[in-house]
C-alpha cells in the first residue's frame, strides 16, 4: 500500500522543486500508478493548485499543463483539429471516461512507460517539455532520459502544419497495446513513432530517405513508399516479447501499422 | 400461470440498482480486526525458521499465526456433499508451500496499516526446492506435491499422492479402435484449453464473530452455506455444530465461490481470539490464490462412416489441478461425458483422464465445470471431421444431435433425453444466422474478412442421486409467506424466480411471499448453488412444500367450516366448501391461536436423473487478415433450457455466459513465469471483456418442457459459456484457414498462422 | 489534516491521512454504495462524480476533494431508482455489485453526451466492467431509459 507521510499542495513550482529534491518526496499526477505500489512517500507534492490543468492555444504552439487529465486532452477541439484525431485515437482504448479523468498528461509523460499510448503520439509531433530547472527541451531528448527530481510543467506542441495518424493493435479493445504507430507529415519531415515494442515509443528514423518528398510523390510511388518503408522500420526498430505478443509478431505489426500509417497519411488507405 | 415464464423483476433488485449496504463488507462490524495472509514467494519450498515476535510487537497486532498453531488435520475446501471427492489434502497453514501465493502465516490487528506492516516484520527462512509446474512432467515425476503421508482420498478416485495423481479413470464401452478403423473418416488431435479466473466483480470475503452461546457466526460471500459450515469445522477441528453460516448479497460467483477460499482464515482468528475479524481478498490475491478452471489437454479422437454418422468417439483428459485438489476429480468427468453425449449415434467410446498435481495456483469450480473444456475439445473435433468429409458443420450435427425421446451415449446420469429440442435451436440458430448465405465466410474486401462457426452443448441440471434442495414454505399470521431457502443466489436471481413458483403454486401475489436465505441454523438443508442444480432441484422442493401447505391451508379451513378437508378447494384468497368460504388471512390467524397443526412444510428434494439443458451457439467472427485481430461481431444463441421460469434471467444469464466464452476464446489466459509466480495478477494485465469487445448477442429460447422438473424447467446457468471456444475457433478457421488448437485465439496465432499457411502454399 | 467538501450536497468539515483515498474515505463516512473491485484502477466500481465529473475514488487522494463537490449514489437515490428500474427490467443487475458505478458513470454520460449513439454509449462506459450480464441487457436498459427521457422533455417542452 502507498504510504504518505504529508501532503503539501503547493503555491508555486518553485516550491514544489525544493521539495522533490528529497529522494522519498513524490510529485503528485494522476495517481493511478502511484497508488499501486508500496512507496513510502515523505512528501506528496500536489500542483493540481497552480492552475496547470488546462491546454491553452497560443499563436505558435498548445501550452499542455502537466495537470491536464488525458479526457481533456482527448475532448479538447482545437487539438482534435490539428492531428485529424489522432490524439483522441491514441487515447480512447486506455481503459474508460474515468481513468482519463484521473490520469494526467504530465504523469503519462514523466513515466515514459514502454506501453504508453500518450508518449507515442506526442513523438510524433513536435513536441516539448517545460521543464523547471532544465527549461524547455525537446520530448525526444527528454524520454530518453533518466527520471530525475525535476519539475515538469507542461508538455507543448508546435503548431507546424501537420497531417498525423495514430494506430494502435490490442489484444482487447481496453488492454495496453501490443504495438502503437504513430506517423506524421509536417511539411517535408516524416516522422514515425513505434511504442509498445515493447519498450519505450521511440522515432524510427529514415535513415535511407524513403519517404523524402512524400507529399509530392503520385499515389502509386507513396504506395511503393509506404510499403518499403513499413519493412525498412520493422527490421531496423528493436522489437521484444512479454506477455502480450512475440518478437516476430510484433515485427509483422510494426511493418502493417507502419504500411497503413502511411497509406492513410498518403491518402490510399482504406 | 401468473408468475412462471414471466419476465419478472428481480425481488431484490431496486436494492441492488440504488447501491444499499447489502454485501458482506458493507455488513461487517465496524470493529472486526484486519485479517491478512503471508503468501509464499516459492512455488515449492519448506519453511525452516518462521520468526513472528517483531510482528507481534506492533501496536495494534492481535495475533499472528503460523503452521505451528493450526490443527493437523487434513480437509478439503471443496464445496461438495461429503464425503467429498476431493481430496484432504490442505492445513489452514503447512509447512510445505505449494505454489506462489500459498498462505505461510495469518495476521490479526486493528488496522489496515498495522496488519501491513506486520506483514513485513514476519521473517522466514524458506528451503526453495525445484517446482513442476508442467502438468505433463507431473505424472510419476520425481518431485512430489504432497509427499505427505497423512494425505487423504475419501473416495477412491484413481488418486495417488505418490505419484502426483489426484484422480484416474478409464471408461470404455464398445470397441473404439476396431470401429475407429472402419470409419471412412477420421479425426485426431489434441485440444488445449488454459486456466481462467471466473472474475467475479466482488473478490473473496467473509467476517466472523461469536455469538453469545459461544458458537462462530460466518458471513461470507459463498455459494455453499452448509458446506463451508463443515468445511470450518473440520479445519478448526470443531463440531460443526459450533459454526453458523450467514449468506448476505453476493457479486458474482461463476463457480468461484464453491470452493471455501476464504472463510478459514477469519474463522481462525476469532476462533481464537474470541474478536470479530474480517479479511477482504484483493483483486491481486484473487488472481494468483483463488479457484480458477482447470487448463486441460484434450485428445479426441472420432470417427464418421461415409454418410456423416459419428460412430466412435475418444476421448483422453489431462487435466492441471495445481497444488491441491479442489473439484479435480469431478470436473474432468464432464470433459468426457458431456461432450461425448451430443452424438447420439455413438456405438463406441472411450474416455480417460489424468488429473495431477502441479506447482501452481489450485484450480477450482467454474461455470461449465469441465464440460466447457471438454465441449470446446470434441465439437472442434466434429468441426474437423466436417471440413474433412466436405460436409457443412451444421449438417454433420443435424445427422448426430440429441432428440428428445433418443440415447445420450456416455452421459451416465439419464440413459435417454426425455425432454430436447436440439433440432429447433439449431433450424432458428441457422435462420438467425443466415448460415446458408455466410458460411464458411464472406470477405468484405477491406481486408477484412467474416466466417462462421457453430457448436452444440449441453450440461446437466443438478448432480443425479447427489445435490439435494430444500425449501420450508410458512403461513404468516397476516396472511403472507415465508419461503425459507438454503440455496445461494449470487446474482443470478434464484431468489426470486422460486418466489415465482410458490406465488403460482399458492395462487397469490409474489409481494405476498418474503423470501429468507440463508442461514444454516434456520434455513433447511440445501447443497448450495452449483451444478445447474438450483432452479431444477431446489424449484421441485418448492413445489413439493407448497403442495403439501395447500393441503394444511385446507385442512385447518376445513375445520373452521366444519367439514372434511376432502370437501374443500382452494384458490389462493379462500377455502371453499360449498357455498361457504373462509379467507387465507382467517385461516392464518387461526394458525395462531388454539392451534395445534403447523402451517409451515420443509420439503426435501434430489433428483436420480440429471437432465441435460441444450443449445446451439453460432458466431460470426470478423478477422483482419493482417493483423489477425478477431472480433465477435454477432453471436447466435438459441437456448433448450426447458420451460424459462423467468425469459429476462435465462436471457441474462446466457448473454454473460457466451460473453465469459468469447473472453476464454479469445485472450482471458492465466499465464506463469518461470518461476511459477502468475504474470496476469490484476485486471490490468488478465483483460476480461469490456463492453466494446461484446459485439451482438442474439439469444432466443426454445423450451422443450422436461417431465421431471419444476414446471418443466431444466437449467441454464452453465450450459451457456459452452459454445463460444468452439464455434468462435472455428469461425477463424472458416475465415482463415488457421485452426488455433491452443485457447486462447489470439491475434497473434491466427496472423503468424496465416503467414505459415502462406508459406506453405 | 482537513477536508472541506460538498458530499452529496453538503459542505463537510472531516479530519483525514494524507494517504487515504477517497473510495476509502466515503465508505467510512457510510457511503456504502462505493464498491472497490480491483487496485489497478480498470473496473470502474468505484465511480463517484467530482465536479460532476466521473472519476475513479480508488484513484483520488481524499485530500484532492478539497472545495469539491463529490456525489455518490447516495446523494442520487431518485436518479438510481429511475434508471435503475429500466436495468432491472431487463434483469440485467444481476448481482449488483457493479452496478453503482456503472450507474453513476451513465448520469456523467447524460450530461456529457446529447444523444450518444450505441457506439459512443458503449465508449463512453468501457471503464465500467461488468462480469454477469455480458453488458447486453445494460445496453438495451441504457437505450430504454435515454428513449424516455427525451420522451420526458419533449412532454415538458410542451407542456
Amino acid at each position: 500500500m502507498l504510504k504518505i507521510k504529508s501532503y503539501v499542495k503547493v503555491k508555486s513550482i518553485a516550491e514544489a522543486y525544493e521539495l522533490n529534491q528529497k529522494k522519498s518526496a513524490c510529485v503528485l499526477g494522476g495517481m493511478i500508478w502511484l497508488k499501486m505500489g508500496n512507496r513510502n512517500v515523505s512528501t506528496a507534492i500536489d500542483l493540481s493548485g497552480l492552475g496547470l490543468d488546462t491546454i491553452q492555444e497560443r499563436e505558435e504552439e498548445f501550452y499542455i499543463g502537466c495537470m491536464t487529465s488525458l479526457r481533456d486532452l482527448e475532448t479538447n477541439a482545437a487539438l482534435q483539429e490539428y492531428t485529424q484525431g489522432a490524439i483522441r485515437e491514441s487515447l480512447r482504448h486506455i481503459v474508460g471516461v474515468q481513468f482519463r479523468n484521473c490520469a494526467t498528461v504530465g504523469g503519462s509523460v514523466f513515466g515514459r512507460y514502454g506501453f504508453s499510448d500518450v508518449l507515442t503520439m506526442f513523438l510524433a509531433m513536435d513536441t516539448w517539455v517545460e521543464l523547471h530547472e532544465a527549461g524547455r527541451i525537446p520530448l525526444a531528448e527528454f524520454a530518453g532520459q533518466k527520471k530525475d527530481r525535476d519539475i515538469l510543467e507542461a508538455v507543448i506542441v508546435k503548431k507546424n502544419p501537420l497531417k498525423a495518424v495514430y494506430l494502435s493493435q490490442r489484444n482487447s479493445e481496453t488492454d495496453f497495446p501490443v504495438l502503437t504507430c504513430a506517423a506524421s507529415l509536417s511539411g517535408d519531415r516524416a516522422k514515425t513513432v513505434i511504442g509498445a515494442r515493447p519498450g519505450r515509443a521511440m522515432i524510427v528514423e529514415d535513415t535511407r530517405g524513403i519517404l523524402q518528398g512524400f507529399g509530392e510523390m503520385s499515389r502509386r510511388e507513396k504506395a511503393e513508399a509506404a510499403g518499403e518503408f513499413s519493412k525498412f522500420a520493422a527490421g531496423n526498430v528493436p522489437l521484444g516479447s512479454n506477455m502480450r505478443a512475440s518478437l516476430e509478431y510484433r515485427k509483422l505489426l510494426a511493418e502493417v501499422l507502419t504500411r497503413r500509417a502511411w497509406e492513410s497519411l498518403g491518402g490510399i488507405g482504406k | 400461470m401468473k408468475y412462471v415464464s414471466r419476465p419478472v423483476r428481480k425481488t431484490d433488485a431496486m436494492a441492488l440498482v440504488t447501491g444499499k449496504p447489502v454485501y458482506t463488507n458493507d455488513l461487517a462490524p465496524k470493529d472486526c480486526l484486519i485479517v491478512k495472509i503471508l503468501r509464499s514467494p516459492h512455488a515449492n519450498a519448506w519453511i525452516e525458521e518462521i520468526k513472528t515476535g517483531t510482528a507481534r510487537q506492533i501496536s495494534g497486532i492481535e495475533a499472528v499465526y503460523t503452521y505451528k498453531d493450526v490443527p493437523q488435520k487434513r480437509f478439503t475446501l471443496a464445496g461438495q456433499t461429503y464425503p467429498e471427492l476431493s481430496p484432504y489434502d490442505r492445513l489452514i497453514l503447512d509447512r510445505h508451500l505449494r505454489f506462489v501465493g500459498d498462505a505461510v502465516a495469518i495476521v490479526a490487528g486493528e488496522s489496515e496499516a498495522a496488519v501491513d506492516k506486520a506483514l513485513k516484520r514476519i521473517k522466514v527462512k524458506y528451503r526453495v526446492e525445484e517446482p513442476v509446474l508442467d502438468m505433463h512432467k507431473a505424472k510419476d515425476g520425481k518431485i512430489l506435491v504432497h509427499p505427505e503421508d497423512d494425505w487423504e482420498a475419501k473416495v477412491p478416485v484413481g488418486a495417488d499422492n505418490k505419484r502426483n495423481l489426484c484422480a484416474s479413470a478409464s471408461e470404455e464401452s464398445g470397441d473404439v479402435d476396431k470401429v475407429l478403423a472402419e470409419c471412412r473418416y477420421t479425426v485426431d488431435h489434441t485440444y488445449h484449453t488454459k486456466a481462467n479466473q471466473q472474475a467475479m466483480m466482488e473478490t473473496f470475503r467473509t467476517y466472523c464473530y461469536m455469538d453469545y452461546f459461544g458458537r462462530l457466526n460466518v458471513v461470507s460471500s459463498t455459494q455453499i452455506p452448509f458446506h463451508v459450515r463443515r468445511i470450518v469445522g473440520n479445519a478448526l477441528a470443531i463440531p460443526s455444530s459450533k459454526v453458523r453460516v450467514i449468506k448476505p448479497r453476493i457479486g458474482g460467483g461463476f463457480g468461484a465461490k464453491q470452493t471455501s477460499v476464504s472463510e478459514i482464515y477469519p474463522a481462525f482468528v476469532t476462533w481464537k481470539t474470541g474478536r470479530p475479524s474480517k479479511i477482504l481478498y484483493s483483486r491481486y490475491e484473487s488472481q494468483i490464490c483463488s479457484s480458477p478452471r482447470h487448463e486441460m489437454e484434450i485428445r479426441v479422437r472420432a470417427g464418421a462412416d461415409e454418410k456423416g454418422i459419428v460412430r466412435a468417439i475418444d476421448v483422453y483428459t489431462l487435466s492441471n489441478a495445481g497444488a491441491y485438489g479442489e473439484h479435480s476429480p469431478t470436473t474432468v468427468g464432464l470433459s468426457g461425458h458431456k461432450s461425448i453425449a451430443l452424438y447420439r449415434h455413438t456405438e463406441a467410446y472411450r474416455f480417460a483422464y489424468d488429473v495431477v498435481y502441479t506447482n501452481l495456483q489450485a484450480a477450482g469450480a467454474y461455470r461449465g465445470y469441465g464440460a466447457t473444456q471438454g465441449i470446446y475439445a470434441v465439437e472442434s473435433a466434429v468441426n474437423e471431421l466436417a471440413h474433412k468429409m466436405g460436409m457443412d458443420p451444421v449438417k454433420i450435427r443435424e445427422l448426430n444431435m440429441p432428440v428428445q425421446g433418443g440415447p445420450l451415449p456416455g452421459y451416465g446420469d439419464c440413459d435417454t433425453a426425455e425432454s430436447c429440442t436440439m433440432d429447433q435451436c439449431m433450424a432458428r440458430a441457422k435462420e438467425m444466422m443466415h448460415w446458408d448465405e455466410k458460411y464458411p465466410c464472406v470477405d468484405l474486401g477491406n481486408g477484412k474478412v467474416r466466417g462462421v462457426g457453430v457448436a452444440m452443448a449441453m450440461q446437466g441440471s443438478s448432480i443425479a442421486g447427489v445435490d439435494v434442495g430444500g425449501a420450508d414454505m410458512k403461513l404468516n399470521e397476516d396472511g403472507s409467506y415465508t419461503l425459507g431457502l438454503g440455496c445461494a443466489d449470487m446474482g443470478t436471481g434464484c431468489d426470486t424466480i422460486l418466489a415465482q413458483m410458490a406465488a403460482d403454486c399458492m395462487e397469490t401475489p409474489m409481494e405476498n411471499i418474503v423470501v429468507f436465505g440463508v442461514d444454516t441454523d434456520i434455513s433447511p438443508y440445501d447443497s448450495g448453488s452449483y451444478a445447474s442444480a438450483t432452479t431444477y432441484t431446489t424449484g421441485m422442493a418448492v413445489v413439493h412444500a407448497c403442495r403439501e401447505l395447500r393441503k394444511k391451508i385446507c385442512a385447518l379451513g376445513a375445520r373452521m367450516l366444519d367439514t372434511d378437508p376432502e370437501e374443500t378447494d382452494f384458490d389462493g384468497e379462500f377455502v371453499y366448501s360449498g357455498e361457504k368460504k373462509v379467507s387465507l388471512r382467517e385461516i392464518a390467524v387461526k394458525g395462531t391461536c388454539g392451534n395445534s397443526q403447523e402451517l409451515q412444510v420443509t420439503r426435501t428434494f434430489s433428483s436420480s436423473i440429471s437432465p441435460p439443458p441444450f443449445m446451439v451457439g453460432m458466431a460470426e467472427v470478423e478477422v483482419d487478415k493482417e493483423t489477425g485481430s478477431a472480433k465477435v461481431v454477432d453471436y447466435v444463441a438459441v437456448v433448450d433450457c426447458g420451460t424459462p421460469i423467468n425469459p429476462n434471467l435465462v436471457r441474462v444469464q446466457t448473454e454473460g455466459g457466451i460473453a465469459q466464452g468469447i473472453g476464454m476464446a479469445l485472450y482471458e489466459d492465466i499465464q506463469y513465469s518461470e518461476k511459477g509466480a502468475v504474470r496476469n495478477n490484476s485486471f490490468m494485465q488478465y483483460k476480461i471483456p469490456s463492453r466494446l469487445d461484446i459485439g451482438d448477442i442474439r439469444v432466443e429460447i426454445r423450451g422443450s418442457y422436461e417431465p421431471s422438473g419444476p414446471f418443466g424447467a431444466k437449467s441454464v446457468g452453465e450450459l451457456v459459456i459452452d459454445t463460444p471456444c468452439p464455434a468462435i475457433t472455428e469461425a477463424v478457421y472458416n475465415a482463415t484457414g488457421v485452426r488455433v488448437r491452443e485457447l486462447p485465439v489470439t491475434p497473434e496465432k491466427i496472423a503468424l498462422g496465416m503467414l505459415k499457411k502462406d508459406l506453405e502454399n | 489534516m482537513n477536508l472541506s467538501f460538498w458530499l452529496n450536497g453538503e459542505y463537510r468539515h472531516e479530519e483525514v491521512e494524507p494517504d487515504r483515498m477517497l473510495l476509502d474515505f466515503l465508505r467510512e463516512k457510510g457511503c456504502y454504495s462505493v464498491k472497490c473491485g480491483c487496485e489497478t484502477s480498470n473496473c470502474g466500481l468505484c465511480t463517484v462524480l467530482m465536479d460532476g465529473k466521473p472519476v475513479l475514488s480508488c484513484s483520488v487522494l481524499a485530500l484532492r476533494a478539497e472545495g469539491k463537490k463529490i456525489v455518490t449514489m447516495e446523494g442520487m437515490q431518485k436518479e438510481a431508482e429511475e434508471f435503475g428500474s429500466f436495468l432491472a427490467d431487463e434483469g440485467a443487475e444481476q448481482c449488483g455489485f457493479c452496478n453503482p458505478g456503472f450507474i453513476m458513470n451513465i448520469f456523467a454520460m447524460e450530461r456529457e453526451l446529447a444523444d450518444p449513439s450505441e457506439e459512443e454509449i458503449k465508449e463512453y462506459l468501457a471503464g465500467n466492467l461488468c462480469r454477469c450480464s455480458g453488458f447486453t441487457g445494460q445496453t438495451r436498459s441504457i437505450k430504454k431509459y435515454l428513449e424516455y427521457k427525451k420522451a420526458q422533455k419533449r412532454e415538458e417542452a410542451e407542456a
